[in-house]
């Protein structure tokens, strides 16, 4: 399996351990990643609230790329994820559209070229069998919580491979893993996304919010597909509880850190030490 | 005696749906969005109200309100829309307005942080954290908040210092300002 991969700025910052654990990953199930040459920003949330030339524009640029590497793309960024595709989807549905990128791109794109989180490629394309060869340590006992969030399934027709109100594709994920995902009903609730560094006291409302719901129903860790609910329930964790009661520590693990573990792979390898609540205590009980 | 409501000023409404390209005549007030929007709490005027002041040519009313501004882009209202209405395209329509217009509201931060995150991207073609947060705190004079976050990134290496530029920088220096171009025609 050969993908394009779209890093994303916030894998060479804040979700350093996200873009290591996802290399790692792909390296031990035999999927192979070519970084696009010259990637640049999607333009997120912020281009598209600003101008919607260029929240179709900054994807395009990029889409663009990977139609001429001939490959379908991968990224493990729920927002890169949505801004790609929600830019092949406008492109396609409209002709006024693609002729406005092309003449602001500067290249012809059809809209043609493929995109799948990461999280896609390994449960549905993969498939659990594949990764279950490739078990060595089960995460027995330990009990997560899937949060998808918003742009991992919203909007519906242009993002979600899944059931948008209900997905399991991390479900199945864990449950490659050994560990026990437990239901609850905030899984695609937002964590308030973007508004983390103008609004904080609304991250941290929120942020509590999905955090006591995680411990009354049962999970002892969160495990998550996008850079920024990990951020916002993890940096901002502190904060939240401090704010909004007190809560037991709750770790926010990416999804490539928790199937690491169960792959074998070193600590070292899957950026454990990044997390602001540590990981530690709760695997010394696996 | 009795007496009816009647829109007269369409003006609104008809450019947020051209600009939106979704209909928000169809909204019939059912609150479905409001109920499961996560900042509703914190707005002054909720998804569905906002519908209403549309439809009501409240102009003034809206693109000087917080609710804009709060709006965290989570699709929700647009997923789950009984008559298809893209709320959340909505919401984006009415803040560009309100920056064209020159009246949004001033202590909305969030614009202070889509302004300095989108200057970030237009100098490297990547957003460098370090460097937006420091236009972010001299735009939105919001000093001290986080502050005491940056030693804890910093040790945990979630800060780069120095910026990535992206090799096509350049390029995408001229996508910005082409696409401003495009944004007046429409």
């Amino acid at each position: 399996m050969k993908y394009a991969f779209f890093p994303g700025c916030s894998l060479e910052s804040t979700a350093w351990d996200l873009d290591k654990s996802a290399r790692a990953v792909c390296k031990a199930l035999e999927i192979e990643l070519i970084d696009i040459p010259g990637w640049s920003c999607c333009g997120s949330t912020p281009a598209h609230v600003s101008n919607a030339s260029l929240a179709t524009a900054l994807p395009a640029m990029n889409l663009q790329k990977a139609a001429d590497m001939g490959m379908p793309i991968t990224t493990v960024c729920a927002s890169c994820y949505g801004r790609l595709r929600v830019a092949n989807q406008k492109i396609n549905d409209s002709d006024e559209e693609r002729e406005r990128v092309g003449r602001i791109i500067g290249k012809p794109y059809d809209g043609k070229v493929e995109v799948h989180h990461l999280l896609d490629v390994i449960v549905n394309k993969l498939g659990s069998e594949a990764v279950a060869d490739k078990v060595e340590r089960k995460l027995s006992g330990m009990k997560v919580a899937c949060y998808y969030g918003c742009l991992l399934s919203r909007p519906p027709e242009a993002v979600a491979f899944d059931n948008p109100e209900h997905p399991s594709v991390m479900e199945k994920l864990v449950a490659m893993t050994g560990a026990e995902a437990i239901e609850w009903p905030y899984k695609t609730e937002c964590c308030g996304a973007s508004l983390s560094i103008s609004n904080s006291d609304v991250v941290g409302r929120l942020s509590h919010r999905l955090l006591s719901m995680v411990r009354r129903a049962g999970a002892e860790c969160v495990v998550v597909a996008c850079p920024l609910c990990q951020v916002n329930l993890d940096l901002r964790q502190a904060d939240a509880t401090a704010a909004h009661g007190k809560l037991p520590e709750t770790p926010i693990l990416y999804f490539t850190q928790l199937l690491g573990l169960a792959l074998g792979l070193p600590e070292e390898e899957l950026g454990l030490e990044a997390l602001m609540v540590s990981a530690a205590p709760l695997l010394s009980m696996v | 005696m009795e007496e009816t409501l009647t829109c007269k000023n369409t003006k609104l409404l008809s450019e947020v749906e051209r600009r939106s390209g979704t209909k928000v005549s169809r909204c019939f007030q059912c609150h479905k969005c409001s109920t499961g929007c996560p900042v509703a709490p914190d707005m002054d005027y909720m998804s569905s109200q906002v519908m209403r002041l549309i439809i009501l040519g409240q102009e003034e009313e809206l693109l000087k309100s917080k609710a804009i501004w709060l709006c965290a882009s989570c699709e929700a209202c647009t997923t789950r829309c009984p008559m298809d209405i893209d709320i959340t395209g909505v919401m984006d329509v009415l803040r560009m307005m309100a920056i064209e217009r020159k009246v949004a509201e001033p202590d909305a931060r969030s614009k202070e942080f889509n302004k300095a995150f989108l200057t970030s991207v237009r100098w490297h073609g990547r957003v460098f954290e370090a460097g937006m947060m420091a236009i972010y705190k001299l735009r939105s004079k919001d000093f001290f908040t986080d502050m005491d976050k940056v030693p804890k990134m910093l040790s945990k290496r979630k800060l780069a210092l120095w910026p990535h530029f992206s090799r096509v920088a350049g390029e995408i220096r001229k996508v910005f300002k082409r696409a401003e171009e495009e944004e007046k025609k429409r």
